[in-house]
């Protein structure tokens, strides 16, 4: 055997082994991201299994069943929808205004060495766990609401024609609008960053255009930032519609936990899909309560899952229309 | 009569007013939010509070010890488990999946677990795991956050090795290096600091979550190490004790909420710090 002969079978053994190596690499690190991928379909699937004794036992009516009767065996999920989706909307009615004037202040208004700590304070905000806002706004924020603000929003938008009826009744705190509120709190971070994000993708050259044409900072915002970044800033919105509708903890806390509903107001305790999840599973019997709180669970997957879609698409829209400008 | 120019610096003097009321609006609420939290937590820390089991109902001296270190556990564990799946998953789409259907279905999918309610992460373990064996144990808990983990470390380990530029893989494959390990000892390298600032991101995402623990890890008011039992910490333990009439529970629920408050705040600031560092923003 001659030298060159080892050395060839040696580099051929250690270029065998690198492609050995290769494979391995490649393939284990395609597992992992199967692995994520089968993620989604796994919990929908399982939701679904773990959810079949109480669909097939109530059909669609379960959508729209006011009962929640755990000794009696009837399950519906209309007052938990109800709940999720009215404080979803309450807190996006706030936190969509605020988060727009968070979002230009921080690109248009704010001197730039206040930038970022200013940006870094509000996504620290969004850091804090859920249960520390929970905690807060039933012990803290749930008493000066009951003896401030709720006397006093009955006294002015009370005598209101239509949404009168809504801020009617017992101030208690708790209840539908505190939860709305919590919530609010919780996503203006969420929003105001994303926004802030989207509105620094403008180009500045038509920023600078505008500013030269004589356009006033809110006109420059108004009628340029915010049609360039629109389908950005609606993507922003949703993602936050996400998390508040998801939401546990801080929910829980304040909307009062109660499966009936007397009135339209909002000071009614009431109860949410992911509320009535954290109160009663762990307490509730193997087979229908079980099946149905999963099926609440799963409705509220799929939810959420739609508004992330739409959410993600639309973000996505804006990210490649700034890789064709730019 | 108001002239137009007039008029245009009223709409845009008050827009600009109520933009610099809404940021004060979202910031009074984090200081409201932080001052309770350093008030009434400081006022219930003490030396029992680390050294103490979480004391039965109207019991005056207990602490948080088990649910301190039981939540370690816990998070630590979800760790080590969704991290390496994370990272591999990233390296897969940054390294491999960049134009392949499996990539962006991929990329796409995971983004949608980053913001899907982990309630619904808790009910999914508590299907495929809890209900199969028929107890809540520790273990199921760490199954459970370790999958919250996952989405938020492939999300950060892909960006991180998109930023490492290109000129950095081709060098080291004119060396001769094979893939393998072209990732792992240069781009992932070079990448570290941001990988290692969304683990971070990651472990205080978790430190904090309550709602898939109460399906999977429940609580436990005793000192257990047992990952087949249910396990003490700190999320649950808040909750159970803050919706409690009882003062002395009440007061250390303030204690837990200061510690994770503290520990989650502290991980993001460590997370900026190790990526400002590297990166020199």
């Amino acid at each position: 055997m001659s030298l060159t002969s080892v050395s060839t079978a040696s580099s051929a053994k250690r270029e065998s082994r690198r492609q050995i190596g290769d494979v391995i690499f490649f393939n284990l690190s395609r597992a992992f991201a199967v692995l994520t991928l089968l993620m989604l379909a796994g919990i929908i699937v399982s939701l679904f299994i773990g959810a079949w004794p109480s669909i097939e036992r109530f059909g669609f009516e379960f959508l729209w069943s006011k009962e929640w009767n755990p000794p009696m065996e009837r399950f519906g999920a209309a007052i938990p929808i109800y709940g999720t989706v009215v404080t979803s909307i309450i807190a996006l009615i706030i936190a969509v205004p605020v988060s727009f004037g968070i979002a230009l202040f921080l690109t248009e208004l704010s001197p730039v060495w206040l930038r970022r700590p200013l940006g870094t304070a509000i996504e620290l905000l969004a850091a804090i766990p859920s249960i520390v806002y929970g905690m807060w706004g039933l012990i803290i924020f749930a008493p000066i609401f009951s003896s401030h603000i709720q006397p006093f929003l009955t006294q002015t938008i009370g005598h209101f024609p239509l949404i009168g009826a809504l801020f009617q009744g017992t101030p208690i705190g708790i209840g539908i609008l505190a939860a709305g509120i919590i919530l609010a709190i919780m996503i203006i971070p969420f929003i105001s960053a994303v926004m802030r994000d989207v509105f620094e993708v403008t180009p500045t050259m038509i920023k600078e255009s505008a500013y030269g044409l004589g356009c006033t900072t809110w006109e420059v915002v108004w009628n340029v930032v915010l049609p360039y970044t629109r389908a950005g800033v609606i993507g922003g919105i949703m993602l936050g519609l996400g998390r508040a509708l998801g939401e546990t903890m801080a929910v829980t806390f304040v909307i009062g936990n109660s499966n009936f509903l007397s009135s339209a107001s909002l000071y009614e305790p009431g109860n949410s899909i992911t509320s009535v999840l954290a109160n009663e599973f762990s307490e509730a019997t193997p087979g229908l309560y079980t099946a149905s709180l999963i099926e609440l669970g799963l409705i509220l997957f799929l939810i959420t899952l739609a508004v992330l879609v739409f959410s993600k698409i639309l973000l996505l829209r804006l990210s490649r229309q700034d890789g064709t400008k730019s | 009569m108001i002239t137009l120019a007039a008029q245009r610096k009223l709409v845009n003097q008050i827009a600009l007013a109520m933009s610099l009321m809404a940021m004060a609006f979202g910031l009074f609420w984090l200081i409201w939010i932080l001052w309770t939290t350093l008030d009434l937590g400081l006022a219930g820390l003490s030396a029992n509070l680390f050294t103490k089991m979480t004391p039965p109902p109207g019991a005056s001296d207990g602490g948080l010890l088990n649910a301190i270190v039981g939540s370690t556990i816990l998070v630590g564990s979800a760790t080590l488990l969704g991290t390496p799946i994370g990272v591999f998953a990233g390296i897969y789409l940054a390294e491999f999946g960049q134009r392949t259907w499996l990539g962006s279905a991929t990329r796409f999918i995971n983004d949608l677990l980053l913001s899907a309610p982990s309630i619904v992460i808790g009910l999914f373990v508590y299907a495929i795991y809890v209900a199969q064996i028929g107890k809540f144990s520790a273990l199921s808990g760490v199954v459970a956050l370790a999958l919250i983990v996952i989405p938020v470390v492939v999300r950060t380990t892909e960006n991180m090795l998109k930023l490492v530029p290109n000129s950095l893989r081709e060098a080291a494959y004119a060396l001769g290096a094979p893939t393998w390990v072209v990732v792992m000892r240069v781009t992932l390298r070079a990448s570290a600091a941001g990988v290692i600032t969304g683990i971070l991101l990651a472990v205080a995402r978790i430190a904090g979550e309550t709602a898939p623990l109460l399906f999977t890890a429940l609580s436990n008011q005793f000192w257990s190490l047992n990952m087949n039992e249910p396990m003490a910490n700190l999320p649950v333990t808040i909750f159970k004790f803050a919706m409690s009439p009882f003062k002395d529970w009440q007061e250390l629920a303030w204690a837990g909420v200061f510690l994770i408050t503290m520990g989650v705040l502290g991980l993001n600031i460590l997370a900026r710090v190790v990526f400002r560092e590297k990166h020199k923003l």
